[in-house]
């Protein structure tokens, strides 16, 4: 791990026979893919409170529109599908990171960009057309929980991005260097996650949703 | 080349903690499982549901969930690349212990929510349009 | 004439001159002594040719040490803010008894109580608490800095922006009248339409922002830097009480950003969360956020602890008694504390079995907190116990602490909280555990540390006075409290009927105006050692004869904290070494690797200041330029990648042979 030789006799021993300190260069271990993923787990917990809040406003229709009659299961399963797909280019970016190809990777990149701005037409598409027939956040409990959960999820799809796309630039200026390897791992954690926490909304919202 | 390189420590100029090491080991199989596992467990409740489902939709819905919860770990397991082992266990360690919060918040909330509809909003509960 | 109207409306929102508070007097008075004072300090700064120095040294540090002493002062700074408002309601609810109506119209009666909760637990308690955390965790694991130097910076930056919005608030419009929790659906747009509860939202969201930054980054700094040989079980317990509270904090701050998003969305965009039609459900915002409340109340007691732990372990002259059993007590604190919330409001109705349940788990969490004022005690049996300022801190603590514990197990019987709940009992109690548990700590704290800091000790006859002053003044400013609350006083009543009540109110105002001439003593305190500080110099940087790895620094530490990362054996590593007579080597010095300065920390804070500013007033076009501004500032600081440069081997010669010739002429 370090690049220290310590030695370190065992047990208490002479007193003559401990050191304490590292006589050498000492450099502790990165912390930014671990603190990354620490932020992660505390976005979950933004997203658990959203999910209670569906849980618990999401059968509260108030005389208006139920889920059943307002949710679209077929524009679901293309988005998910979407998702999904960028899942998987994302995975392939990485892939041609591991081996340092950098023009492969940077097209693999730009198709989950281009993936993942198709999930966000789409759900902006379906946003616009509730609103439009008067389904819109402000109508019902049941509405205003489902349009800020989905819309929380969407932008943090849409920042991730424009993450990609200022990584993009930056791998372009820098190259494949350590610094921007370790950027591009945070970001396949960032949408791997999102991936992950629409399966818990197209399994909690939409599916369990539109269930009488 | 493998992302791991042991204690070879680059100072370059502009990142001089110049470690590679990336944590994890990505391969082509673990992408292609993980997809093909989270195709099926995607079409399987999406199928289910679009479908009519079961006939009591408590059941559907508790299919449902249990396909979001594998899911969910395939997810984690082949596209995270989540183990015991990355990050000194830390990461499985912040894993478990936000799940453990999720639930408590999830389930808490919902079964505290309902206790207090039922105690406090009785007409509520009865009016057609919000039974579930 | 109507376009002109129209263009003002666009830039300056819903903010108009009415505003300001021209009329009343009270408001005024304070503006213009608030803003006489700020024109005497920038005029000294700028006098004395500061400004470099101060924006070098201090606001673009990424410095560890600098920004845990930036939160201390910030938190100092708003306790000053935060007891002006207890000791106006305290001389207030003395005198409004029967025709009397006091001094304060009730909707500025209401928004002192807001005021003063808002400020005391998120811009004193938290900033101090998170200063501790700051300056001592790294020294404490023999570290150089922390995982993430510039996030460090930021977080702070942001916790000002919070706390800059929270004062602007007395001058420009109003805060929140709504208590320090904000509950719907008082809070919501139709009840409070002006722009107070926005106010409330936004320096919460900003310097949440901040908070929970700081706490990621502390986190990743005691997992992934702590010196070689330090396992976790050799931690010394502050650390680990600062584990467990940035666990904390990573794990309840996102609480309280979502429930107060989804109440921004109610206000702002017209959702229906909380509202009371609908299908909205207020009592759904009371449970969502004391899910964030309890731990956060965890998370302002954890460290202190870990305080009172170093504080009684060396000035005992003892390892710290049954070590292991206070890491484990801590780390149960840290998961059941998300299991009680539900005993800040069991008056809802939500039946027998959900009150039960949490009854139960909150007696249980009192069992570890027990467990911890034993190993106090059994620290303290047989040690040669000098009573130093911060160890009468310390006792002070466990007498008042176990007196408020002991009432938080009443209140956690629901049958008995029925009666209790709201009255002014609950409000001794709370301020009971955090007066005597977290501000005594991080006075404790305070004076311990402070000869680590500024390498002179603090004066202790004013420490003294301080001390005595607050721990009398506690004493009869809350327990009249205690016993109104029997008597079923309800709290946030700006005036009174009862004339038999009056005596009370009155010997609690008197306890307020003791604790009034504490916070004088501690400035004095300040001033004196700052004047008497070469008779209090520490040179040895081992003042009190300390245990853990901070004391093996000079004092201050120098920039790079040590010269070569320590090696860790024990638990009391710097103990160890001075039983092993280790000596500081003189040569032999190697360049240290250290992070730069960068302004984009308080370049970030002071945008998110204006963005906050402009959502609270509808100034649309100023928001979305500001929030454009914050994000193009954000990425222009990711293309830096030069963040980092060595201190040369001579520098590091240098500062450690001065260091050498120190001790030698002083020992």
């Amino acid at each position: 791990m370090s690049d220290t030789s310590i030695t370190m006799s065992a047990g208490g021993g002479s007193p003559e026979a401990l050191s304490f300190h590292v006589a050498a260069d000492y450099h502790p271990e990165n912390g930014t893919l671990l603190g990354f993923w620490v932020y992660l787990m505390s976005d979950c917990l933004i997203f658990a409170c959203l999910f209670a809040a569906y849980g618990v406003l999401g059968r509260e229709f108030a005389g208006g529109p139920t889920a059943a009659e307002v949710l679209e299961l077929p524009t679901v399963a293309v988005n998910t599908t979407l998702l999904l797909l960028s899942s998987i280019t994302y995975g392939f970016a990485v892939l041609e990171m591991q081996r340092d190809r950098q023009n492969p990777m940077m097209v693999w990149l730009a198709v989950t960009g281009l993936l993942g701005a198709g999930f966000i037409t789409l759900e902006l598409r379906e946003f616009a057309h509730l609103i439009s027939i008067g389904a819109g956040p402000q109508r019902s409990a049941f509405l205003s929980s489902f349009f800020t959960l989905v819309g929380t999820h969407g932008l943090h799809v849409s920042s991730g991005i424009l993450w990609l796309i200022v990584l993009m630039v930056q791998v372009s200026k820098k190259g494949l260097i350590s610094a921007n390897k370790r950027r591009l791992m945070c970001l396949s954690m960032f949408w791997h996650f999102l991936d992950l926490v629409w399966v818990g909304v197209f399994s909690f919202v939409y599916l369990m949703g539109v269930l009488p | 080349m493998s992302a791991h390189t042991e204690s070879s420590h680059g100072h370059g100029e502009a990142d001089a903690h110049g470690h590679d090491d990336l944590g994890i080991h990505a391969t082509l199989k673990g992408y292609l499982t993980g997809f093909v596992l989270a195709a099926i467990l995607t079409i399987i409740p999406f199928w289910l549901v679009m479908s009519g489902g079961f006939e009591k939709s408590s059941t559907t819905a508790l299919v449902v969930l249990a396909f979001a919860a594998v899911q969910i770990v395939v997810h984690m397991i082949y596209f995270l690349h989540m183990n015991t082992k990355s990050e000194g266990g830390w990461n499985m360690l912040a894993l478990v212990f936000t799940i453990v919060l999720v639930v408590i918040t999830l389930s808490g909330s919902i079964w505290i929510m309902y206790h207090l509809n039922s105690n406090m909003m009785p007409s509520q509960m009865q009016d057609p349009a919000n039974l579930p | 004439m109507s376009d002109h109207l129209d263009l003002t409306k666009l830039i300056f929102g819903r903010l108009t001159l009415q505003e300001l508070p021209l009329h009343v007097p009270i408001v005024l008075g304070t503006f213009v002594v608030v803003m006489l004072g700020a024109i005497a300090l920038l005029a000294v700064i700028t006098y004395y040719r500061l400004w470099g120095y101060l924006w070098r040294e201090w606001f673009t540090s990424i410095d560890h040490k600098k920004i845990g002493i930036m939160y201390m002062i910030l938190g100092i700074v708003m306790l000053l803010r935060g007891f002006s408002d207890a000791i106006m309601m305290r001389a207030q609810q003395a005198i409004a008894f029967g025709d009397s109506a006091g001094y304060l119209p009730p909707e500025h009666y209401d928004q002192i109580f807001t005021a003063h909760g808002v400020i005391m637990i998120f811009f004193v308690a938290m900033p101090m608490v998170t200063g501790m955390m700051n300056f001592v965790m790294p020294l404490q694991i023999g570290a150089r800095d922390v995982a993430f130097p510039f996030l460090n910076n930021f977080s702070f930056w942001m916790t000002v922006a919070g706390a800059m919005l929270v004062m602007s608030s007395l001058f420009i419009g109003e805060f929140a009248r709504t208590g320090w929790l904000a509950y719907p659906p008082l809070s919501d747009i139709a009840s409070s339409p002006d722009a107070g509860v926005d106010y409330y939202i936004w320096s919460l969201q900003i310097a949440g922002v901040g908070t929970l930054l700081s706490g990621i980054n502390l986190l990743v700094t005691i997992v992934k830097m702590r010196a070689p040989g330090m396992t976790l079980m050799k931690m010394p317990i502050f650390t680990w009480t600062a584990l467990c509270t940035n666990v904390l904090i990573v794990a309840a701050f996102p609480v309280l950003t979502a429930v107060l998003a989804m109440l921004a969305l109610d206000r702002y965009v017209g959702t229906n969360f909380f509202t009371t039609e609908l299908g909205g459900n207020a009592m759904m915002y009371v449970n969502l956020i004391w899910i964030w409340g309890h731990p956060e109340v965890y998370i302002l007691v954890l460290p202190v602890f870990g305080i009172f732990s170093e504080v009684t372990s060396t000035f005992s002259r003892k390892p710290l008694f049954g070590y292991a059993s206070m890491v484990y007590a801590t780390v149960v604190i840290t998961v059941l504390s998300y299991l009680v919330w539900l005993h800040h409001f069991f008056t809802m109705g939500s039946g027998a079995s959900v009150n039960s349940f949490f009854g139960i788990t909150t007696m249980i969490i009192s069992i570890p907190t027990g467990a911890k004022i034993f190993n106090w005690l059994f620290t303290m049996y047989r040690g040669r116990v000098a009573f130093e300022v911060p160890m009468m801190w310390t006792v002070a603590f466990m007498v008042t602490f176990v007196i408020g514990g002991m009432t938080g197990v009443m209140l956690a019987v629901p049958p008995a909280d029925f009666s209790l709940h709201n009255s002014l009992f609950l409000i001794a109690h709370f301020h009971n555990v955090i007066i005597g548990g977290v501000v005594f700590g991080l006075f404790a704290g305070i004076n311990y540390w402070f000869p680590k800091a500024f390498g002179y000790k603090l004066d202790p006859f004013w420490g003294k006075c301080s001390f005595w002053f607050w721990v009398v003044g506690f004493y009869f400013a809350f327990m009249p409290l205690y016993w109104l609350g029997f008597m079923g006083v309800t709290r946030r009543l700006s005036h009174f009927d009862d004339p038999s009540l009056q005596i009370w109110f009155q010997i609690a105002a008197f306890g307020a105006f003791l604790i009034l001439l504490g916070i004088i003593s501690m400035l004095m305190q300040f001033w004196v050692s700052f004047r008497r500080r070469h008779e209090l110099r520490d040179v040895t940087g081992d003042p009190w004869g300390g245990r853990t790895l901070e004391w093996s620094t000079s004092s201050p530490p120098p920039q790079y904290n040590f010269a070569f990362t320590p090696q860790v054996h024990e638990g009391d590593a710097w103990w160890q070494m001075k039983q092993h007579r280790y000596r500081r080597p003189t040569d032999g010095f190697l360049p240290i690797h250290m992070p730069l300065n960068t302004p984009a920390g308080i370049l970030l804070g002071g945008i998110s200041f204006v963005f906050g500013f402009a959502m609270i007033w509808y100034m649309w076009p100023l928001a979305a330029l500001s929030f454009i501004a914050l994000l193009a500032v954000a990425i222009g600081h990711t293309f830096n990648y030069h963040r980092e440069y060595y201190i040369p081997a001579d520098e590091v010669h240098r500062v450690e042979a001065s260091r050498t010739e120190l001790l030698a002429n002083h020992v």
